[in-house]
């Protein structure tokens, strides 16, 4: 069986099969970041604690990826294998808007407002076997679609 | 803002050049820039260059005269020729100088900016984020979606800046393209196309400041600097190559570095005659309009409609074609504008000149990782 790595450590774990996001929470003023740093940037603070983010939010904004993008630094296929991906913000209440790649990349589909939840998204097999993956926000089915 | 004022303006064409290195290109736009307002290197009492792929812009003393003059290398990068600019007019402020020149040039490779994070590491370009298209992408959707812009206009701007860099004998994309043809170009990052995309180019520009009340001695057409700001985000605004961003909104640096400009020039956006805003897509110079002052939110969808900001329109925008026609040659961007708006003032801009003799001008650039500048210029 194939075993299922992370596209990096520290930026999301893996759990049930689904990515939790690995932010930082500064303990003064409640601002959430992703990925994890030091220091607050918006009152300037120095004490973070480590969080998990959420979940679930609401699509923000969004685009799709039409070409391939330039390897490196992308590990998805390229050339002929290159599939185009949907790219967003989802805004995940209460916390901050987080970029990722979408599950889906029909522009029909996409609306900003609807409902998105996290997923793992596979990129690419690395040399030593291991399907390499990373997040992405997939539709909540039967969520708002607004 | 005591007065500083260009003085000599010189460019090397932009474009492809085969053969041509970004240095070489910067010499070029050097050595035209001492000959349009009549000085030797020799002349020059300090230097401000920079490039981002173009190589350290001091070295081509080299090749130009070892003076023993103050060099300064800036990076900063699409604001990269604005700082220079700002940093030229800085060291005249301060006495430090009272003739030098600005200098921006560069180089890059085709194709969309490879931006590569630390190795092994490298997440986010590893994911297929790292690419500054999908932001421009992203900002206008949200934009089109809050105030109800409209695919054709961006249509409109991507066929006004092929038509006017027609016009243009320094431009890259020197052939009109129709609304339709740029619509229907491929879709690269919804909701924009091949054609309302610019691209990473090449080219070089240079630009002689002295203190306005020496200015005479060299030319007796003179263009003022009234101002100059850099400017960088603020928590909450949104940017290029962010992998979150804030709840809490903040207009950003453009609308910061575009208010401390008409402060410090003593005007305001109803007194500008011509502007080059950045126009990385054709949504940017959309969206860099309001961003800048020059209308509210919402309002360019019928501005374009009515044509406001063609050449002989009532705030002409991108005469010489902006960053879709002329390419971006990150180093050398900022002073293209400001290069365009001398020609303007001095009426020399040829087939694109604005009519009713322009006397204040305005150019923004904005670029990674959310950083702005803006000059104003008047005769």
């Amino acid at each position: 069986m194939t075993t299922i790595v992370a596209v990096a450590d520290g930026i999301f774990d893996i759990r049930d099969g689904k990515p939790v996001l690995l932010g930082t929470r500064c303990t003064n003023c409640d601002n959430h970041m992703f990925p994890r740093q030091t220091g607050c940037p918006r009152c300037l603070f120095n004490e973070q604690e480590d969080v998990e983010l959420a979940t679930r939010g609401t699509l923000w904004t969004w685009t799709v990826q039409a070409f391939p993008p330039k390897a490196p630094p992308y590990l998805g296929p390229v050339g002929d294998d290159f599939k185009p991906y949907g790219v967003g913000y989802v805004e995940l209440p209460g916390q901050l808007r987080v970029e990722g790649r979408l599950t889906i990349s029909d522009p029909e589909q996409l609306k900003i407002g609807m409902e998105m939840e996290l997923v793992l998204d596979p990129l690419s097999i690395d040399d030593d076997g291991n399907q390499v993956v990373t997040y992405a926000f997939a539709p909540v089915e039967n969520g708002d679609q607004s | 803002m005591s007065d500083v004022a260009i003085v000599g303006i010189g460019m090397h064409e932009f474009g492809r050049h085969d053969g041509i290195s970004g240095m070489d290109q910067g010499v070029t736009a050097v050595r035209r820039a001492l000959a349009d307002c009549g000085q030797q290197w020799s002349d020059m009492e300090f230097a401000v260059g920079g490039s981002m792929d173009g190589g350290a812009a001091d070295t081509m003393v080299s090749r130009i005269g070892l003076t023993g003059l103050p060099f300064t290398n800036v990076v900063n990068g699409c604001a990269t020729g604005g700082t220079a600019l700002a940093q030229a007019v800085n060291t005249i402020q301060s006495g430090a100088g009272d003739l030098g020149i600005a200098i921006g040039f560069d180089k890059h490779e085709k194709g969309a900016f490879r931006i590569k994070g630390p190795r092994g590491k490298d997440w986010y370009g590893g994911s297929g984020l790292a690419l500054t298209t999908q932001f421009f992408g992203m900002k206008i959707n949200r934009y089109m979606h809050q105030y109800g812009i409209t695919q054709p206009t961006l249509a409109k701007v991507g066929a006004k800046a092929f038509r006017n860099g027609a016009l243009n004998p320094m431009a890259w994309r020197r052939k009109p393209l129709s609304e339709e043809e740029v619509a229907e170009s491929l879709m690269l990052s919804y909701p924009l196309t091949q054609y309302m995309f610019c691209s990473p180019g090449e080219g070089g520009v240079a630009m002689i400041l002295c203190r306005a009340d020496k200015a005479k001695q060299y030319t007796d057409r003179p263009i003022y600097l009234k101002a100059a700001a850099v400017r960088t985000r603020k928590f909450g605004s949104f940017e290029v190559l962010a992998p979150s961003i804030a709840i809490e909104h903040d207009p950003g640096p453009t609308a910061a570095a575009s208010k401390a400009a008409f402060e410090m020039a003593g005007i305001g956006p109803e007194d500008v005659d011509v502007a080059q805003l950045q126009d990385t897509e054709a949504g940017a110079e959309i969206m860099h309009m309001a961003e800048n002052g020059f209308c509210e939110h919402g309002e360019q969808e019928q501005m374009l409609a009515n044509g406001e900001t063609e050449i002989n329109g009532r705030l002409p925008v991108n005469t010489d074609g902006g960053c879709l026609a002329n390419g971006e040659p990150i180093g050398a961007s900022g002073l293209r504008q400001v290069y365009e708006n001398v020609l303007q003032l001095r009426g020399d801009a040829g087939e694109r000149q604005v009519p009713n003799d322009p006397k204040v001008a305005y150019t923004h650039v904005y670029g990674a990782p959310g950083i702005s500048g803006v000059t104003i210029l008047s005769r």
